[in-house]
């Protein structure tokens, strides 16, 4: 008898605890784009409103909170965490991306200093605030960043690449930490 | 040997360590030069080229001799700066470019040769036999020449990588870069202040003036301090600034972890850094220089300024007597800082008849070292002056020739400094760099005052740029003393002056260079190789100038400079590297069902950034060709199961989606029916094949496009060239799905009996004919299915959401294996696709054209697309192009080759005969031979011809004949069953 097992982007891989970092796997339980139609921005915008709570993000932020969130990705927006309402079809092109992007959450004081290792944007807190977004480079990936607050953001890369984006993530946690350890000891 | 009292070391800290095997010891703060020297050893290495003994020249990362190796074994490295290396408890250093010791060197007798191996002289010599340079000579050379040598093991350190962000960058922590960074800071902008050395202060820390009151040292430890108790300031010591690049980014190199013991593996040796700062204030100071004359290079001579290091930073004099020989009133200092600390001054050398000097030594004014003795160590210092010549017993001697600012940074996007006479210098150009200002000594403010006001005032007009309120600071008191110079560059005499000491590079060479016409400082610096050491001629390039400009009859300002170029110190190509190395080389993507082909054995290939596995072995398989013959037989006879997520999958919605894919494929879309596939072809703008794949119509206005796994990222690049540049008026969304679906290719005779187990609908030849698509459920999954056929076979495609790939892979496995079936790799692929005359990027590589795979059909006449107007110019559809053809092997040779060259039976295999070549080969255990695909010229006019294949570069030759590209079931009735 057929029984399909669903196994998660990062299983096996997380979590990981380094320090005062340690990053850990979302998984939300649904990832769809939403591309609005021609001059449907503000038609989808309100529909999204109505159904999930929340407007459109502007370019480079997200909207909502944890369970329905709106996310900047780019040409599109990402309704993370909840089943898009049907009525949003009206407006814009909805695709599916549930299995499609492995979600990592790095949380910790030395956020900062681990991000500065991963990616040539400026990440310092006074400029990438809570509700901030930002497609960039995680080392060698292209990867969507999620500031949720001052010590956490939601790093969406790849689902075939969450082996490199864990193995890249630990190894820049395990340079601040030692970092950390050379000037302590100094 | 130690003085008494000075010095910013901790003396109650000592620290042992090993130079050439031998226990040194010296104290916390202490680098290995200065720790040498406090035990009396002044000969720390041996030159490039003529093996002299050399000793320590400078106090500072322009370190030009004392370049050793540290550490052992896979961690040792080589060519590290004595100056800069600061001493650690179990440090292992050893002495380089010596056989078998640094004080009995067997390849000193180089230097007897001198007079044969000037400038020039490998280039004249070494010219004839041609073939001898690179076998005989050169090894010969290098193996005498050198600097330090690799361990020839991979490198286990760790080296990171990080990026900073600021409104200021501060380079250089001297009297001048504090002053900025403090006001910059007090004014609250976001500051990085980055300094080589490990401990900020610049010459304060080596000097004994006093500001505001205080010891230069302790007034820059506590200004330091209060930096680093601010939140908008980061101090980065140990941290060189390398390079300036655009728009305001800097390259710097960190040292992490270079002065404490390597026990942990996880921690960086060092941080390579990209710093974007809104503006730069460039303070790093500047680098004394000596003065050319007979044997200037013997171990014990350095600069005044070192001397002055050594003393009130390290509490260290290298002998018992110093002597002192400059043009300048900073070389005074020396003398007067060494009187102060009780040390015997022999001899001071003042070349200057009029200079202002007094003290309870022997002064020379007006006089002239023009030679010195000792053969491991200085001795003897030989002077002249106006009362004839006398040896002057010393054990160092300090030398200042004045001093140069460090303008590197400014020339970095090709800037070019400017010829200060009255420093005898040269002085950054201000705007050669944007966003950059130069203050302190390396903008040719020379004393501590001027430099002081000028970090200020630096500061003050980076506000002012930035739209802030200038900072009130208090200006803290200081010397401020002129700087008088004369300049002198070369004493005349015969002998060999040392200008580069690392290349070994002598005033003699640089006058040869002007005699055989290398005028051009370019010139001169290529053909005596001056300045092309690792310290890049910072000791020696404006002397060297200076007397190519005398000897060639121009000013200095008209000689002018060689380039500097990035890096300003050397960096480890690791560092450069950095987390870029090992599992951080690029990322991997790995499919769904990686872990269950892990664990049946499979070997993988990488496609792209993808690992796909080759084969699957089964028990008794020892060699890859009878598991793919295996696999081959099976997807003929039963039924094969391969995972082929890796292709490209582009979700396209919209109104006008069809007008997108009948725009960017040569054939039409618009027409296909929903539940439909179709084959596509794709061409570039300059009318060439990009991609081919199938599109499937799933409703209306809803496309799910496949490319191959190499172009899918091309393809979605193309798609936002065409909908964002060609036709933005579109109404048209679409996305990459090949990550969110898990699809697998079902393939064989047996297809539909292993599909029925899985999918909840009934499968029929009649419902799901060739090219149909459509939904499908396996139990509470959704799934698509597509009737598509990539083997010839009965051939599905079914994709499931990511999360259960791992899990259909395994149980359609087991499945299969039941009927007989199993998983294929892509050797069995492949060799499935080319018994089907099926093409890949092997034969669309981008040179080739519809016409040349035989598909010029396939450009509809009755619309437009991409490249059909490129691809009709007459070039590109003559007959006499290489189009592609089959071949199988007829004569005693039954191997074909990929890459192989075709022939002409009869001709002779060479370039101008050369008919065409071979794309793809395989054994078809189907067909019982090696089948290939290939380019021809002429090609479909010529099968039943018998050609000549070649591979010059394996040695394989082989008669084919020509066939039509589809060896296997040319009416296509396996895959339509």
């Amino acid at each position: 008898m057929l029984d399909l097992v669903a196994k998660s982007p990062a299983d096996g891989l997380v979590p990981v605890a380094i320090g005062t970092m340690t990053l850990d796997e979302v998984a939300p339980s649904a990832i769809t784009f939403l591309t609005a139609a021609k001059g449907q921005e503000a038609a989808l915008s309100a529909a999204l409103k109505t159904a999930h709570g929340m407007a459109l993000p502007a370019a480079q932020r997200a909207t909502g909170r944890d369970g329905a969130r709106a996310v900047w990705f780019g040409a599109e927006v990402a309704l993370v965490g909840a089943v898009p309402d049907p009525s949003l079809s009206d407006h814009a092109a909805i695709v599916d991306q549930s299995d499609a992007w492995c979600v990592l959450r790095l949380t910790g004081d030395d956020l900062d200093a681990v991000l500065a290792r991963l990616c040539p944007v400026d990440m310092r807190g006074s400029v990438f605030k809570r509700g901030y977004v930002v497609r960039s480079q995680l080392q060698h990936m292209n990867v969507v960043y999620h500031k949720l607050s001052e010590n956490a953001v939601d790093i969406y890369g790849f689902r075939s690449m969450a082996a490199t984006l864990v193995h890249d993530l630990k190894i820049a946690m395990e340079s601040v930490e030692s970092i950390s350890w050379c000037q302590r000891s100094l | 040997m130690r003085v008494a009292g000075s010095g910013q070391i901790d003396r109650t800290k000592k620290v042992t360590f090993s130079f050439d095997g031998q226990d040194v010891h010296g104290f916390a703060g202490d680098t290995i030069a200065s720790a040498l020297l406090a035990n009396d050893i002044r000969l720390m290495g041996r030159s490039f080229k003529y093996h002299r003994p050399r000793g320590v020249l400078t106090a500072g990362s322009e370190e030009p001799n004392a370049i050793m190796t540290i550490g052992t074994g896979a961690t040792m490295d080589p060519n590290v700066r004595a100056t800069v290396q600061e001493i650690f408890q179990g440090l292992t250093v050893q002495s380089q470019n010596r056989w078998p010791s640094l004080n009995f060197d067997l390849l000193s007798v180089n230097d007897y040769l001198a007079p044969f191996l000037s400038a020039g002289f490998y280039y004249k010599t070494f010219m004839w036999p041609k073939a001898f340079w690179e076998k005989l000579y050169e090894p010969v050379i290098r193996r005498a020449a050198g600097l330090g040598a690799l361990s020839m093991q991979a490198n286990p350190d760790k080296y990171d990588r990080a990026f900073a962000h600021c409104d200021l960058l501060v380079i250089g922590a001297g009297p001048a870069g504090i002053m900025a960074a403090w006001t910059a800071a007090q004014a609250g902008l976001d500051v990085i202040i980055a300094d080589e050395d490990f401990r900020m202060g610049g010459r304060l820390n080596s000097e004994t003036e006093t500001i505001s009151g205080a010891p230069g040292a302790d007034w820059a430890a506590e200004m330091v301090a209060r930096l680093s108790e601010m939140d908008n300031v980061r101090l980065m010591p140990r941290t060189t600034v390398i390079g300036a690049y655009d728009q305001g980014t800097y390259g710097a190199v960190e040292r992490l972890s270079h002065h404490i013991p390597r026990d942990d593996a996880k921690r960086p040796l060092e941080c390579f850094w990209r710093i974007a700062s809104k503006r730069t204030i460039l303070a790093a100071g500047a680098l004394e220089r000596t003065i050319a004359f007979a044997n200037n290079d013997r171990p014990g001579i350095m600069t005044a300024s070192a001397v002055r290091s050594y003393l009130n930073r390290y509490g260290v004099v290298g002998g018992n007597r110093v002597a002192i020989f400059g043009n300048n009133d900073d070389a005074f200092r020396t003398a007067r800082d060494l009187a102060q600390a009780g040390v015997h001054i022999s001899a001071y050398i003042d070349s200057r008849p009029d200079a202002q000097i007094a003290g309870d030594f022997p002064i020379y004014r007006g006089g002239e070292v023009y030679d010195t003795a000792g053969r491991t160590g200085l001795t003897t210092v030989r002077v002249r002056h106006d009362g004839g010549t006398l040896n002057v017993a010393a054990d160092i001697l300090g030398v200042s020739g004045g001093w140069n600012p460090t303008v590197h940074l400014t020339c970095h996007m090709n800037g070019r400094p400017i010829w200060d006479e009255t420093l005898a210098s040269f002085v950054p150009n201000p705007d050669a760099i944007p966003g950059l200002t130069v203050a302190g000594a390396a903008s040719g403010q020379m004393s501590t005052q001027s430099c002081l006001m000028s970090g200020i005032a630096a500061a003050n007009t980076v506000l002012q740029q930035l739209d802030k309120k200038p900072a009130a600071v208090d200006v803290p008191a200081a010397e401020d003393l002129p700087y008088r110079i004369t300049p002198l560059w070369a004493v005349p005499r015969k002998g060999r002056a040392w200008l580069d000491y690392q290349n070994d590079v002598t005033v003699k060479d640089i006058k040869q260079a002007a005699v055989e016409n290398f005028r051009s400082v370019e010139h001169m610096k290529r053909y005596t190789t001056q300045g092309m050491a690792t310290d890049q001629g910072k000791n020696s390039n404006v002397a060297a100038l200076a007397i190519l400009a005398d000897v060639t009859g121009r000013g200095i300002p008209e000689t002018g400079t060689t380039t500097f170029r990035p890096p300003y110190a050397p960096v480890a190509i690791a560092a450069m590297g950095q987390t870029a190395q090992d599992q951080g080389f690029a990322p991997h993507r790995y499919t769904t069902s990686h872990q269950a082909s892990v664990e049946k054995g499979a070997p993988f290939v990488e496609a792209g950034l993808w690992h796909r596995p080759s084969y699957f072995p089964i028990s008794g398989e020892t060699n890859w060709r009878q598991s793919c013959d295996r696999e081959v037989t099976m997807v003929r006879n039963a039924v094969g199961v391969c995972d082929v997520s890796t292709l490209g999958k582009i979700d396209i919605q919209g109104r006008d989606a069809e007008k997108l894919l009948d725009f960017v494929y040569t054939n039409t879309f618009s027409t296909l029916k929903v539940g439909r596939v179709r084959y596509g072809l794709m061409l570039r703008e300059d009318g060439h094949v990009m991609d081919d794949g199938t599109t499937a119509r799933l409703g209306d206005t809803h496309f799910v496009m496949t490319t191959t796994t190499a172009a899918a990222g091309q393809v979605m690049r193309h798609l936002e060239f065409v909908t964002q540049c060609l036709h933005p008026e579109w109404d048209v969304a679409f996305s990459s799905v090949t990550e969110q679906w898990a699809q697998f290719a079902i393939a064989g005779p047996k297809a539909r009996d292993l599909l029925a187990q899985f999918v909840d609908q009934d499968i029929t030849a009649d419902n799901w004919p060739f090219m149909a698509c459509g939904y499908v459920t396996l139990g509470a999954v959704k799934g698509r299915l597509f009737r598509i056929s990539f083997s010839g076979e009965m051939g599905f495609e079914l994709a499931v959401p990511a999360r259960y790939g791992d899990s259909l892979f395994r149980q359609l496995c087991a499945t299969a294996a039941d009927m007989g079936g199993g998983p294929y790799g892509m050797e069995a692929l492949n060799v499935l696709r080319i018994e089907k005359g099926f093409i890949t990027h092997s034969e669309i590589h981008g040179r080739v054209t519809a016409y040349d795979i035989g598909m010029q059909g396939m450009i509809s006449a009755k619309k437009d697309c991409v490249g059909k107007t490129m691809a009709a110019r007459p070039g590109l559809l003559d007959p006499a192009r290489e189009r592609l053809v089959g071949l199988k092997p007829v004569g005693a040779v039954k191997t074909l080759s990929a890459g192989g060259r075709l022939f002409t039976q009869g001709d002779d295999a060479v370039r101008v005969n050369d008919q065409g070549y071979i794309t793809s080969v395989g054994y078809s255990p189907t067909l019982g031979h090696f089948v290939g695909l290939a380019f021809l010229r002429n090609g479909p006019e010529r099968y039943g011809e018998v050609i000549h294949m070649v591979d010059h570069l394996r040695g394989i030759e082989a008669m084919c004949e020509v066939i039509p590209p589809i060896a296997f079931d040319p009416e296509g009735g396996r895959m339509r069953a």
